[in-house]
């Protein structure tokens, strides 16, 4: 029986994304008139996954799965091809069971929040209601798929399908121009990278001859794809690096990475629900687990590959984190606080690959992971208290300029929810909010010992530490700066005095989105001490690392085949395993507390104590300082996020214009005009024809032969008239006349029939009498 | 002694020509039927007396008078079944007023 679990287990997953799946189609078919069978539809349908994902992942912890060979595995066969066919299958292995420990819930929590987000029940009541859940719930099963997909092209669809949700759910409230536009430019924007990914897909196909992650990640595969060369162009290029990173393009514009992150700010239009579940929790975060997952790739190609991903990372993490600072939009300063901490990610799994030792391989790889684990649930948490934060905002505007008051609609159009120097002194207001975010807030800034972030961000930050000194200064540095913009949002948005009427008069949220955000604190702070390193004196030792143990088998068997093949020796496997054992290092810890600590320290006092903002239309303290030694500028430079929106009008857009337009000039000046010529001789040429061949000569031609065909034509006419029509007419004058006659014998009297015989009978006989009796015949 | 087959023969044709005139002249199906009956049973003796006089060894007329009473009891049956059937849809059994025939 238990021999058995696993296969029950894996039919049961592959059910996981089914449930949301059917809730979109019973929403999308037939359930759409009814708001409240929508929610229901949705979150329990959540809620069945989330069962069924719990069960997958106790499985997994408790009948510990391995990686590679070791994962479990179910496929049937799905699209059959020449020489075989592609498989549909199911994959779990620990990098699987963690994201199906975090997904369901944050989904439900989120799909919970939305009831109350959405105004249920309230005369504000969002007028697309039924169609929000519709999507989310196709969402959840993108997710869902992606993530217990057992090859890449499954792997991809879903990948596809939540790009489109994406799409449709930033764009969802389209009668705002800016709504629409962020939608698109999220599409064409992830677009862009998906094309990388699609190609690396093909190559892949084309080098290993299968996408399923038993053979792709295979020992023996990528020994194959490191020996094999692929033809570009003519250029022979080594297939590993170049499979390993057209698929990291994937995640580059997926998870928002320089330089495809501009769509992220952006995809703050949408509802804070759907930037809360796609734009921080789950799909960015499958850009990371693309990584994760094709990580022994990205190792075995080593040097290349690995040093992209890496400072790809690096730089988004510095980036992400420099522009947070300038920004005024509660949201937005999420957003770029979301693409930074992708970049931790990022970083923390191309420093694995990068790093030559197993034990800092393996400890780079869970760190990375880890983060991806914690982040979601504390950045899940940041948005939705934001959004709970800006709903207050919009209740409390609505308050004061109710449409019966004078100038009331004037002042709501020009009012900004999202706003932070509209707010302040919120703590009073909406108290739940307040510390749950707070909750969240320490767990992005690493505040130490009690929070999930701490935990994940530092075991980066060690990693780092050992494996690329410049790398850690970069993080290190991104990681005050992060401690920094989050002080200063909680003080603009929760400390000081309202700076607004609306701010001043904003409720709590409803229960359905407060209590989301408790379960969801609960997570972040809590979360953590499942991966306290080891090593780590007082602590350490009291909690073992489940996180590490679990997530390392994962990988285990790559890294040491690695190590082996560098080595050039089989017999030392064994005591490498697990942690390095060396005595704990407590340099990066010091240096990333004090940061933290620090960053922490100086926005508090800068926004809460020293400068305050007082006024709506006061300048941020750091403008100030900036123009009193004239550099307002680098402040404009950084909160028009450094101009890469500019860039890239002026640049990859406005050449695409440019191209086009050359093109249409040459459409409509070469083409058109060679048309044009061509047509004006021919015109030209027919009528000359026309004028001097055509009339003169064939017309008159024609003309006479026209005349002979009318004389034969008439006589022809006379004779049909009188002779044709007269016969005609003749056969069917006499035809009508007979019926006519004849109609009177059938009387429809039977007697009269009968007589009619009898008398034909007589008559008969008589005949035969007489002419046998008395002619002789 | 025997009666000559010309008394057969003629009271046959009577009853024949009775049964004719019937079918003819009367304007009640029913009557009409009857005189159905009489005329295959002026057949009948006629068949009969034939075989009493020509053919008396075999048993052929007897078999074929045997023949025209199933075919008889038949048609009697499917006629009145007919009649019945008309007079329920036309509420009449005179054949006059039952012209659906007509052209």
């Amino acid at each position: 029986m238990f021999d058995s679990l696993p296969e029950v287990i894996l039919r049961l997953a592959w059910l996981i994304p089914v449930f949301p799946f059917l809730a979109f189609l019973i929403i999308a078919l037939w359930a759409r008139r009814d708001n409240q069978l929508c929610h229901i539809l949705a979150i329990t349908a959540v809620c069945f996954s989330l069962v069924l994902s719990q069960v997958v992942f106790w499985a997994a912890v408790l009948k510990p799965v391995g990686g590679g060979e070791h994962a479990w595995l179910d496929s049937a066969d799905w699209i059959p091809t020449g020489s075989g066919s592609f498989q549909a299958s199911v994959w779990i292995d620990p990098l699987t069971g963690v994201m199906l420990f975090m997904v369901p819930i944050v989904c439900l929590m989120i799909f919970i929040y939305s009831v109350g987000y959405m105004n249920y029940g309230t005369p504000e009541q969002d007028k697309r209601y039924a169609r929000f859940f519709c999507y989310i719930a196709l969402f959840a099963t993108g997710m869902l798929g992606l993530v217990v997909s057992g090859n890449l092209l499954m792997l991809f669809i879903f990948w596809e399908v939540m790009g489109l949700c994406s799409y449709l759910l930033i764009g969802f409230w389209f009668e705002k121009e800016s709504a629409l536009k962020a939608g698109l430019k999220a599409f064409i924007t992830t677009r862009v990278g998906d094309l990388f990914f699609l190609l690396g897909l093909v190559a892949l196909y084309s080098a290993a001859g299968s996408l399923q992650f038993e053979d792709v990640l295979s020992p023996e595969t990528l020994v194959h794809l490191s020996e094999t060369t692929i033809n570009v162009l003519g250029l022979h290029l080594p297939a590993l690096p170049t499979i390993a990173i057209l698929i990291f393009g994937g995640t580059v514009g997926k998870s928002a990475q320089v330089p495809l992150h501009v769509w992220l700010p952006d995809a703050m239009e949408g509802p804070t629900p759907v930037s809360a579940l796609i734009h921080a929790a789950t799909m960015v975060s499958a850009g990371v687990y693309l990584v994760a997952r094709m990580w022994p790739l990205t190792l075995a190609a080593a040097s290349l590959a690995p040093g992209i991903v890496l400072w790809i990372g690096a730089i988004t993490a510095l980036f992400g984190a420099i522009i947070g600072v300038f920004q005024d939009d509660i949201k937005r300063v999420l957003a770029f606080s979301t693409i930074s901490q992708l970049g931790y990610m990022i970083a923390a799994l191309g420093l694995g690959a990068a790093a030559t030792d197993p034990a800092l391989q393996i400890g780079a790889y869970v760190a990375g992971v880890f983060h991806l684990i914690t982040h979601a649930f504390f950045k899940a948490l940041l948005f939705l208290a934001s959004g709970s934060v800006i709903h207050g905002m919009e209740h409390g505007h609505h308050h004061v300029h109710s449409p019966a008051s004078p100038h009331g609609h004037e002042a709501h159009q020009r009012f900004d929810a999202n706003d932070m120097k509209n707010m302040g002194g919120l703590w009073k207001r909406m108290p739940r909010t307040f510390w749950t975010f707070v909750a969240g807030a320490l767990a992005l800034s690493g505040f130490p010992l009690i929070t999930a972030g701490f935990w994940s961000k530092d075991e980066i930050l060690a990693m780092a530490y050992e494996i690329k000194p410049i790398i850690f200064g970069i993080l290190v540095f991104a990681a005050g700066l992060t401690a920094f913009y989050t002080a200063r949002q909680i003080s603009m948005t929760f400390l000081g005095k309202p700076r607004t009427k609306a701010a001043e008069h904003a409720p709590e949220s409803v229960h359905s989105m407060t209590v989301p955000l408790i379960v969801l604190a609960v997570f972040a702070v809590s979360l953590g001490w499942a991966g306290i390193p080891d090593e780590l004196p007082v602590i350490g030792p009291l909690v073992p690392n489940w996180v590490h143990g679990f997530v390392e088998t994962t990988i285990e068997e790559h890294v040491h085949l690695e190590h082996h093949a560098a080595a050039g020796q089989l017999a030392s496997l064994a005591p490498t395993a697990g942690g390095s054992g060396d005595a704990y290092n407590w340099a990066p810890l010091a240096i990333g507390l004090a940061f933290a600590l620090g960053g922490l320290a100086v926005g508090w006092f800068v926004y809460a104590r020293w400068q305050p903002i007082e006024s709506a239309d006061q300048l941020d303290p750091l403008e100030r300082a900036l123009r009193k030694i004239h550099m307002g500028w680098l402040y404009e430079f950084f909160r028009r996020r450094a101009m890469f929106d500019e860039l890239y009008q002026k640049t990859f857009i406005g050449a695409s214009i440019a191209i086009s337009r050359a093109f249409a000039w040459f459409d409509s000046t070469i083409v058109d005009g060679a048309l044009n010529g061509a047509g004006w001789l021919g015109r030209t040429a027919s009528d000359l024809l026309n004028r001097y061949v055509d009339e003169a000569v064939i017309d008159a031609f024609f003309n006479l032969v026209g005349k002979v065909a009318g004389i034969v034509a008439s006589a022809n006419r006379w004779f049909d008239t009188t002779v044709v029509n007269g016969a005609v007419d003749l056969t069917g004058n006499a035809t009508t006349l007979a019926g006519k006659r004849l109609r009177r014998v059938q009387s429809g009297q039977v007697q009269a029939y009968l007589i009619v015989s009898l008398v034909a009978v007589v008559a008969l006989v008589a005949v035969y009498l007489v002419g046998t009796q008395w002619l002789n015949w | 002694m025997m009666v000559p087959l010309e008394w057969y023969l003629i009271l046959s044709a009577a009853l024949f020509c009775i049964g004719a005139y019937a079918v003819l002249a009367r304007r009640n199906a029913i009557a009409i039927l009857m005189g159905i009956e009489l005329m295959l049973n002026a057949v009948n003796v006629n068949l009969v007396a034939f075989w009493r006089h020509l053919e008396p060894a075999g048993a052929t007329g007897q078999a074929f008078a045997l023949f025209v009473y199933v075919v008889a009891a038949a048609e009697a049956a499917v006629g009145l079944a007919l009649i019945i059937a008309i007079w329920r849809s036309r509420d009449t059994v005179v054949l006059e007023e039952v012209d659906l025939l007509k052209g």
